[in-house]
Protein backbone atom coordinates (compact mmCIF):
# COMPACT_ATOMS: atom_id res chain seq x y z
CA UNK A 1 0.00 0.00 0.00
CA UNK A 2 2.64 2.41 0.97
CA UNK A 3 4.19 3.25 -2.52
CA UNK A 4 0.48 4.01 -3.79
CA UNK A 5 -0.41 6.54 -1.35
CA UNK A 6 3.17 7.88 -1.74
CA UNK A 7 2.58 8.04 -5.55
CA UNK A 8 -1.05 9.41 -5.31
CA UNK A 9 0.29 12.14 -2.61
CA UNK A 10 3.22 13.41 -4.86
CA UNK A 11 0.41 13.51 -8.01
CA UNK A 12 -1.85 15.41 -5.37
CA UNK A 13 0.93 18.01 -5.26
CA UNK A 14 2.37 18.06 -8.34
CA UNK A 15 -1.33 19.27 -9.70
CA UNK A 16 -1.90 21.40 -6.91
CA UNK A 17 1.38 22.88 -7.97
CA UNK A 18 0.05 24.16 -11.50
CA UNK A 19 1.39 21.15 -13.28
CA UNK A 20 0.52 19.30 -16.40
CA UNK A 21 0.08 15.86 -16.44
CA UNK A 22 0.80 14.34 -19.50
CA UNK A 23 0.05 11.05 -21.08
CA UNK A 24 2.82 9.25 -19.99
CA UNK A 25 3.23 10.20 -16.38
CA UNK A 26 1.77 7.87 -13.82
CA UNK A 27 -1.59 9.03 -12.46
CA UNK A 28 -4.24 7.25 -9.64
CA UNK A 29 -6.75 4.74 -11.92
CA UNK A 30 -9.71 7.49 -10.72
CA UNK A 31 -8.04 10.27 -12.19
CA UNK A 32 -7.94 8.43 -15.64
CA UNK A 33 -11.64 6.66 -15.45
CA UNK A 34 -12.95 10.47 -14.60
CA UNK A 35 -11.14 12.05 -17.34
CA UNK A 36 -11.69 9.28 -19.24
CA UNK A 37 -15.91 9.64 -18.75
CA UNK A 38 -15.96 13.77 -19.02
CA UNK A 39 -13.77 13.94 -22.00
CA UNK A 40 -15.84 11.54 -24.40
CA UNK A 41 -19.19 12.43 -22.30
CA UNK A 42 -17.88 16.32 -23.62
CA UNK A 43 -16.91 14.76 -27.08
CA UNK A 44 -20.71 13.27 -27.67
CA UNK A 45 -22.29 16.81 -27.04
CA UNK A 46 -19.93 18.20 -29.38
CA UNK A 47 -21.45 15.93 -32.01
CA UNK A 48 -24.69 15.39 -30.57
CA UNK A 49 -25.12 19.28 -30.51
CA UNK A 50 -24.71 19.41 -33.82
CA UNK A 51 -27.88 17.73 -34.53
CA UNK A 52 -30.45 20.77 -33.45
CA UNK A 53 -28.76 23.19 -35.61
CA UNK A 54 -28.13 20.89 -38.52
CA UNK A 55 -32.49 20.87 -38.25
CA UNK A 56 -31.96 24.89 -39.73
CA UNK A 57 -29.19 24.44 -42.10
CA UNK A 58 -31.79 23.71 -45.40
CA UNK A 59 -34.26 26.37 -44.17
CA UNK A 60 -31.59 29.19 -42.93
CA UNK A 61 -33.41 32.39 -44.26
CA UNK A 62 -30.56 34.09 -46.08
CA UNK A 63 -27.40 32.67 -47.80
CA UNK A 64 -25.17 34.39 -45.28
CA UNK A 65 -27.27 32.73 -42.38
CA UNK A 66 -26.55 29.01 -43.83
CA UNK A 67 -22.81 29.79 -44.20
CA UNK A 68 -22.39 31.16 -41.07
CA UNK A 69 -24.79 28.11 -39.72
CA UNK A 70 -22.51 25.41 -41.73
CA UNK A 71 -19.67 26.67 -40.52
CA UNK A 72 -20.27 26.54 -37.23
CA UNK A 73 -22.05 23.28 -37.21
CA UNK A 74 -18.87 22.02 -38.90
CA UNK A 75 -16.58 23.44 -35.65
CA UNK A 76 -18.41 21.35 -33.61
CA UNK A 77 -17.69 18.04 -35.19
CA UNK A 78 -13.95 19.50 -35.17
CA UNK A 79 -14.61 19.86 -31.32
CA UNK A 80 -15.63 16.49 -31.22
CA UNK A 81 -12.94 15.20 -33.23
CA UNK A 82 -10.19 16.95 -30.78
CA UNK A 83 -11.97 15.54 -27.68
CA UNK A 84 -11.79 11.86 -28.40
CA UNK A 85 -8.04 12.29 -29.74
CA UNK A 86 -7.92 13.81 -26.30
CA UNK A 87 -9.45 10.75 -24.72
CA UNK A 88 -7.58 8.55 -27.01
CA UNK A 89 -4.25 9.46 -25.20
CA UNK A 90 -5.97 7.72 -22.11
CA UNK A 91 -6.04 4.03 -23.55
CA UNK A 92 -9.33 4.20 -24.71
CA UNK A 93 -9.97 4.23 -28.31
CA UNK A 94 -12.66 6.09 -30.58
CA UNK A 95 -14.48 3.61 -31.82
CA UNK A 96 -14.87 2.07 -27.93
CA UNK A 97 -16.31 5.51 -27.23
CA UNK A 98 -18.98 5.87 -30.32
CA UNK A 99 -19.76 2.77 -30.08
CA UNK A 100 -21.09 3.17 -26.55
CA UNK A 101 -22.71 6.10 -27.62
CA UNK A 102 -24.24 4.65 -30.41
CA UNK A 103 -25.17 2.12 -27.30
CA UNK A 104 -27.59 4.16 -25.79
CA UNK A 105 -24.15 3.61 -22.83
CA UNK A 106 -22.62 7.13 -22.48
CA UNK A 107 -24.09 10.13 -21.63
CA UNK A 108 -23.74 13.86 -23.17
CA UNK A 109 -25.25 16.64 -22.41
CA UNK A 110 -28.68 17.39 -22.05
CA UNK A 111 -29.04 20.18 -23.43
CA UNK A 112 -28.99 18.96 -27.11
CA UNK A 113 -32.18 16.50 -26.09
CA UNK A 114 -34.52 19.63 -26.75
CA UNK A 115 -36.25 20.37 -30.23
CA UNK A 116 -34.91 23.66 -32.14
CA UNK A 117 -38.72 25.49 -33.22
CA UNK A 118 -38.00 28.26 -34.75
CA UNK A 119 -35.34 29.80 -36.15
CA UNK A 120 -35.02 32.20 -33.10
CA UNK A 121 -33.93 28.72 -31.47
CA UNK A 122 -30.49 29.36 -33.29
CA UNK A 123 -30.04 32.55 -32.06
CA UNK A 124 -30.99 31.17 -28.80
CA UNK A 125 -28.65 28.47 -28.99
CA UNK A 126 -25.71 30.60 -29.66
CA UNK A 127 -26.01 33.10 -27.79
CA UNK A 128 -26.98 30.62 -24.50
CA UNK A 129 -25.66 27.25 -24.96
CA UNK A 130 -23.01 28.02 -26.75
CA UNK A 131 -22.37 30.77 -24.37
CA UNK A 132 -22.70 28.42 -21.43
CA UNK A 133 -20.46 25.82 -23.20
CA UNK A 134 -18.10 28.61 -23.09
CA UNK A 135 -18.10 29.22 -19.75
CA UNK A 136 -17.38 26.11 -18.76
CA UNK A 137 -14.71 25.69 -21.20
CA UNK A 138 -12.56 28.63 -20.55
CA UNK A 139 -11.93 27.11 -17.17
CA UNK A 140 -10.76 23.67 -18.92
CA UNK A 141 -8.49 25.62 -20.38
CA UNK A 142 -6.16 25.38 -17.35
CA UNK A 143 -7.36 21.68 -16.39
CA UNK A 144 -4.53 19.82 -14.96
CA UNK A 145 -4.73 17.37 -18.09
CA UNK A 146 -2.78 18.42 -20.60
CA UNK A 147 -4.23 16.85 -24.08
CA UNK A 148 -7.44 18.35 -22.61
CA UNK A 149 -6.12 21.53 -21.85
CA UNK A 150 -4.78 22.23 -25.05
CA UNK A 151 -7.88 20.59 -27.11
CA UNK A 152 -10.43 23.61 -25.29
CA UNK A 153 -7.60 26.01 -25.88
CA UNK A 154 -8.33 25.00 -29.49
CA UNK A 155 -11.74 25.10 -29.02
CA UNK A 156 -12.10 28.46 -27.26
CA UNK A 157 -10.56 30.27 -29.74
CA UNK A 158 -13.29 29.00 -32.40
CA UNK A 159 -16.07 28.92 -29.84
CA UNK A 160 -16.04 32.80 -29.25
CA UNK A 161 -17.64 33.30 -32.98
CA UNK A 162 -20.56 30.56 -32.26
CA UNK A 163 -22.12 33.05 -29.50
CA UNK A 164 -21.56 36.26 -30.92
CA UNK A 165 -23.59 34.67 -34.64
CA UNK A 166 -25.93 33.33 -32.28
CA UNK A 167 -26.51 37.27 -30.25
CA UNK A 168 -26.33 38.75 -33.61
CA UNK A 169 -29.32 36.69 -34.40
CA UNK A 170 -31.18 37.27 -31.45
CA UNK A 171 -30.76 41.15 -31.40
CA UNK A 172 -32.11 41.52 -35.72
CA UNK A 173 -34.98 39.35 -34.21
CA UNK A 174 -35.47 41.34 -31.28
CA UNK A 175 -35.20 44.56 -33.41
CA UNK A 176 -37.39 43.33 -36.10
CA UNK A 177 -41.47 43.73 -36.48
CA UNK A 178 -44.03 42.38 -33.41
CA UNK A 179 -43.81 38.95 -34.54
CA UNK A 180 -40.14 38.48 -34.90
CA UNK A 181 -39.44 39.77 -31.76
CA UNK A 182 -42.01 37.84 -30.41
CA UNK A 183 -40.09 34.80 -31.81
CA UNK A 184 -37.02 35.75 -30.51
CA UNK A 185 -38.67 36.01 -26.97
CA UNK A 186 -40.04 32.70 -26.83
CA UNK A 187 -36.98 31.22 -27.99
CA UNK A 188 -35.57 32.89 -25.03
CA UNK A 189 -37.81 31.57 -22.42
CA UNK A 190 -37.63 28.01 -23.63
CA UNK A 191 -33.52 27.70 -23.53
CA UNK A 192 -33.06 29.96 -20.57
CA UNK A 193 -33.78 27.00 -17.63
CA UNK A 194 -31.96 24.29 -19.50
CA UNK A 195 -29.32 26.54 -20.22
CA UNK A 196 -28.78 27.32 -16.34
CA UNK A 197 -28.92 23.18 -16.21
CA UNK A 198 -26.17 23.03 -18.30
CA UNK A 199 -23.67 23.73 -15.24
CA UNK A 200 -25.06 20.56 -13.54
CA UNK A 201 -26.66 20.24 -10.16
CA UNK A 202 -25.73 22.93 -7.14
CA UNK A 203 -22.07 22.12 -5.21
CA UNK A 204 -23.92 20.44 -2.18
CA UNK A 205 -25.49 17.46 -4.66
CA UNK A 206 -22.39 16.92 -6.96
CA UNK A 207 -20.36 14.44 -5.03
CA UNK A 208 -17.15 14.58 -7.37
CA UNK A 209 -17.61 18.28 -7.23
CA UNK A 210 -15.07 17.86 -4.62
CA UNK A 211 -12.68 15.40 -6.21
CA UNK A 212 -12.43 16.59 -9.35
CA UNK A 213 -11.39 20.23 -7.49
CA UNK A 214 -8.59 18.97 -5.89
CA UNK A 215 -7.53 16.70 -9.14
CA UNK A 216 -7.58 20.24 -11.01
CA UNK A 217 -9.55 19.06 -13.45
CA UNK A 218 -12.67 21.56 -13.16
CA UNK A 219 -11.52 24.82 -11.16
CA UNK A 220 -14.56 26.21 -10.46
CA UNK A 221 -17.92 25.31 -8.73
CA UNK A 222 -21.30 24.72 -10.91
CA UNK A 223 -22.58 27.40 -8.82
CA UNK A 224 -19.89 29.81 -9.19
CA UNK A 225 -19.90 29.40 -12.96
CA UNK A 226 -23.49 29.68 -13.18
CA UNK A 227 -23.42 32.44 -11.57
CA UNK A 228 -21.09 34.19 -13.77
CA UNK A 229 -22.87 33.47 -16.82
CA UNK A 230 -25.98 34.61 -15.07
CA UNK A 231 -24.43 37.97 -14.34
CA UNK A 232 -22.72 38.28 -17.61
CA UNK A 233 -26.42 37.46 -20.15
CA UNK A 234 -28.64 39.07 -18.09
CA UNK A 235 -27.23 42.96 -19.19
CA UNK A 236 -27.27 41.40 -22.94
CA UNK A 237 -30.88 40.34 -22.80
CA UNK A 238 -31.61 44.42 -21.22
CA UNK A 239 -29.96 45.37 -24.38
CA UNK A 240 -31.68 44.08 -26.56
CA UNK A 241 -35.04 44.85 -24.54
CA UNK A 242 -36.19 40.77 -24.29
CA UNK A 243 -36.79 39.85 -20.48
CA UNK A 244 -35.32 36.69 -18.71
CA UNK A 245 -38.12 34.52 -17.78
CA UNK A 246 -37.41 34.65 -14.17
CA UNK A 247 -39.54 36.53 -11.66
CA UNK A 248 -37.01 36.51 -8.54
CA UNK A 249 -34.24 37.60 -10.85
CA UNK A 250 -33.04 40.61 -9.14
CA UNK A 251 -29.63 42.53 -8.90
CA UNK A 252 -28.36 41.85 -5.63
CA UNK A 253 -26.39 45.10 -4.17
CA UNK A 254 -24.98 43.43 -1.48
CA UNK A 255 -23.91 40.81 -3.48
CA UNK A 256 -22.62 41.98 -6.37
CA UNK A 257 -25.01 39.05 -8.14
CA UNK A 258 -28.03 38.79 -9.39
CA UNK A 259 -30.26 36.62 -7.67
CA UNK A 260 -32.62 34.27 -9.26
CA UNK A 261 -35.31 31.78 -8.99
CA UNK A 262 -35.22 27.74 -8.26
CA UNK A 263 -33.97 25.82 -11.02
CA UNK A 264 -36.39 22.88 -11.72
CA UNK A 265 -33.74 19.97 -10.93
CA UNK A 266 -36.80 17.06 -11.57
CA UNK A 267 -37.04 18.57 -15.13
CA UNK A 268 -33.11 18.07 -15.21
CA UNK A 269 -33.05 14.84 -13.86
CA UNK A 270 -35.91 13.37 -15.92
CA UNK A 271 -34.05 14.38 -19.50
CA UNK A 272 -30.54 12.92 -17.81
CA UNK A 273 -32.78 9.59 -17.09
CA UNK A 274 -33.26 9.75 -21.27
CA UNK A 275 -37.05 11.01 -21.12
CA UNK A 276 -36.36 14.41 -22.77
CA UNK A 277 -38.17 15.68 -25.30
CA UNK A 278 -35.80 14.57 -28.03
CA UNK A 279 -33.45 11.58 -26.23
CA UNK A 280 -34.77 8.80 -28.85
CA UNK A 281 -34.55 11.10 -31.65
CA UNK A 282 -30.95 12.06 -31.75
CA UNK A 283 -29.53 8.74 -30.75
CA UNK A 284 -31.77 7.42 -33.82
CA UNK A 285 -30.18 10.30 -35.80
CA UNK A 286 -26.66 9.13 -34.75
CA UNK A 287 -27.20 5.74 -35.48
CA UNK A 288 -29.07 6.40 -38.85
CA UNK A 289 -25.79 8.43 -40.03
CA UNK A 290 -23.50 6.04 -38.93
CA UNK A 291 -24.80 2.99 -40.33
CA UNK A 292 -25.28 4.69 -43.36
CA UNK A 293 -21.50 6.20 -43.84
CA UNK A 294 -20.40 2.32 -43.25
CA UNK A 295 -19.75 1.57 -46.76
CA UNK A 296 -17.64 5.22 -47.11
CA UNK A 297 -15.78 3.87 -44.41
CA UNK A 298 -15.07 0.30 -45.78
CA UNK A 299 -14.13 1.68 -49.17
CA UNK A 300 -11.63 3.96 -47.83
CA UNK A 301 -9.81 0.95 -45.99
CA UNK A 302 -10.22 -1.27 -48.95
CA UNK A 303 -8.82 1.86 -51.17
CA UNK A 304 -5.56 2.30 -48.21
CA UNK A 305 -5.11 -1.46 -48.31
CA UNK A 306 -4.99 -1.95 -52.67
CA UNK A 307 -2.67 1.27 -52.27
CA UNK A 308 -0.25 0.09 -49.58
CA UNK A 309 0.15 -3.40 -51.36
CA UNK A 310 1.20 -1.34 -54.18
CA UNK A 311 3.37 0.76 -52.35
CA UNK A 312 4.35 -0.65 -48.80
CA UNK A 313 5.43 2.23 -47.04
CA UNK A 314 1.86 3.66 -47.38
CA UNK A 315 0.36 1.45 -44.63
CA UNK A 316 0.84 1.85 -41.11
CA UNK A 317 -0.20 0.14 -38.19
CA UNK A 318 -2.53 1.42 -35.43
CA UNK A 319 -0.73 2.76 -32.11
CA UNK A 320 -2.14 4.94 -29.35
CA UNK A 321 -0.57 8.19 -28.74
CA UNK A 322 3.36 7.99 -28.42
CA UNK A 323 4.00 11.62 -26.76
CA UNK B 1 -22.34 -2.08 -38.43
CA UNK B 2 -18.94 -3.77 -39.83
CA UNK B 3 -16.49 -1.37 -38.60
CA UNK B 4 -13.44 -2.34 -39.89
CA UNK B 5 -10.53 -2.11 -37.59
CA UNK B 6 -9.49 1.38 -36.21
CA UNK B 7 -7.59 3.39 -38.40
CA UNK B 8 -4.00 4.49 -38.26
CA UNK B 9 -3.88 7.71 -35.43
CA UNK B 10 -1.56 10.20 -36.96
CA UNK B 11 -0.15 13.33 -35.64
CA UNK B 12 -0.56 16.87 -37.68
CA UNK B 13 1.87 19.05 -37.63
CA UNK B 14 0.96 23.07 -39.71
CA UNK B 15 3.52 25.32 -40.55
CA UNK B 16 1.71 29.39 -40.10
CA UNK B 17 1.67 31.98 -42.72
CA UNK B 18 4.53 33.64 -41.52
CA UNK B 19 7.31 31.10 -42.15
CA UNK B 20 7.97 29.45 -38.63
CA UNK B 21 8.38 25.84 -38.11
CA UNK B 22 5.31 22.92 -38.37
CA UNK B 23 4.17 22.92 -34.68
CA UNK B 24 1.89 19.97 -33.45
CA UNK B 25 -1.66 20.74 -33.72
CA UNK B 26 -3.76 17.44 -33.04
CA UNK B 27 -4.35 14.21 -34.16
CA UNK B 28 -6.47 12.11 -36.28
CA UNK B 29 -7.34 8.62 -37.63
CA UNK B 30 -7.18 8.00 -41.05
CA UNK B 31 -7.17 4.96 -43.69
CA UNK B 32 -3.97 6.29 -45.39
CA UNK B 33 -1.91 9.27 -45.59
CA UNK B 34 -3.44 11.04 -48.56
CA UNK B 35 -7.18 10.80 -46.39
CA UNK B 36 -4.84 12.02 -43.17
CA UNK B 37 -3.96 14.97 -44.92
CA UNK B 38 -7.69 15.71 -46.64
CA UNK B 39 -8.87 15.59 -42.86
CA UNK B 40 -6.16 17.81 -41.54
CA UNK B 41 -7.26 20.71 -43.71
CA UNK B 42 -10.51 20.73 -43.05
CA UNK B 43 -10.18 19.77 -39.05
CA UNK B 44 -6.93 21.98 -38.50
CA UNK B 45 -6.86 24.66 -41.01
CA UNK B 46 -10.19 26.37 -41.02
CA UNK B 47 -9.74 29.60 -40.30
CA UNK B 48 -6.14 30.35 -42.69
CA UNK B 49 -4.17 28.68 -39.88
CA UNK B 50 -1.41 27.36 -42.12
CA UNK B 51 0.40 27.41 -45.27
CA UNK B 52 1.98 23.68 -45.19
CA UNK B 53 0.72 20.55 -43.35
CA UNK B 54 2.96 17.41 -42.03
CA UNK B 55 1.20 14.30 -41.24
CA UNK B 56 2.73 11.25 -39.42
CA UNK B 57 1.85 8.21 -38.20
CA UNK B 58 1.73 8.27 -34.50
CA UNK B 59 3.48 4.95 -34.56
CA UNK B 60 6.25 6.42 -35.65
CA UNK B 61 6.82 9.07 -33.09
CA UNK B 62 9.68 7.91 -30.97
CA UNK B 63 9.44 9.82 -27.29
CA UNK B 64 11.78 10.47 -24.33
CA UNK B 65 10.01 9.06 -21.23
CA UNK B 66 8.91 10.69 -18.09
CA UNK B 67 11.04 9.63 -15.86
CA UNK B 68 14.01 10.24 -17.45
CA UNK B 69 13.58 14.14 -17.49
CA UNK B 70 16.09 14.78 -15.03
CA UNK B 71 18.94 12.86 -16.52
CA UNK B 72 18.07 14.52 -19.71
CA UNK B 73 17.55 18.22 -19.11
CA UNK B 74 18.48 18.93 -15.62
CA UNK B 75 22.34 19.18 -16.60
CA UNK B 76 21.47 22.36 -18.84
CA UNK B 77 20.24 24.26 -16.18
CA UNK B 78 23.70 24.83 -14.46
CA UNK B 79 25.22 26.35 -17.79
CA UNK B 80 24.31 30.05 -17.44
CA UNK B 81 27.28 30.87 -19.39
CA UNK B 82 25.10 29.70 -22.61
CA UNK B 83 22.96 32.76 -21.81
CA UNK B 84 23.81 36.57 -23.49
CA UNK B 85 23.00 37.87 -20.61
CA UNK B 86 25.76 36.03 -18.39
CA UNK B 87 28.28 38.33 -20.20
CA UNK B 88 28.60 42.11 -18.84
CA UNK B 89 29.53 44.26 -21.88
CA UNK B 90 29.57 47.97 -21.20
CA UNK B 91 27.23 50.26 -22.67
CA UNK B 92 29.89 52.44 -24.43
CA UNK B 93 29.95 49.22 -27.11
CA UNK B 94 26.73 49.08 -28.26
CA UNK B 95 24.29 46.34 -29.05
CA UNK B 96 25.81 42.91 -29.36
FE1 LIG C 1 -18.14 23.26 -29.54
FE1 LIG D 1 -19.99 25.98 -30.24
Amino acid sequence: MAPTVDLEARFLAYVAAENKVEPKHWMPDAYRKTLVRQISQHAHSEVVGMLPEANWITRAPSLRAKLILLAKVQDEGGHGLYLYSAAETLGTSRDQMIDDLLAGKAKYSSIFNYPTLTWADMGAVGWLVDGAAIQNQVMLCRTSYGPYSRAMVRICKEESFHQRQGYEIMMHLARGTQEQKAMAQDALNRWWWPSLMMFGPSDDQSPNSAQSMAWRIKRKSNDDLRQEFIDKTVPQAEFIGLSIPDPDLKWNEERGHYDFGAIDWSEFFAVVAGNGPCNTERLEARRKAHAEGAWVREAASAYAAKQSARRPAAGLPAKPHAA
Amino acid sequence: MSTPDQWPLWEVFVRSKNGLSHKHSGSLHAPDAEMALKNARDVYTRRSEGTSIWVVPSSAIVASAPDEKEVLFAPSDDKVYRHPTFYEIPDEVGHM
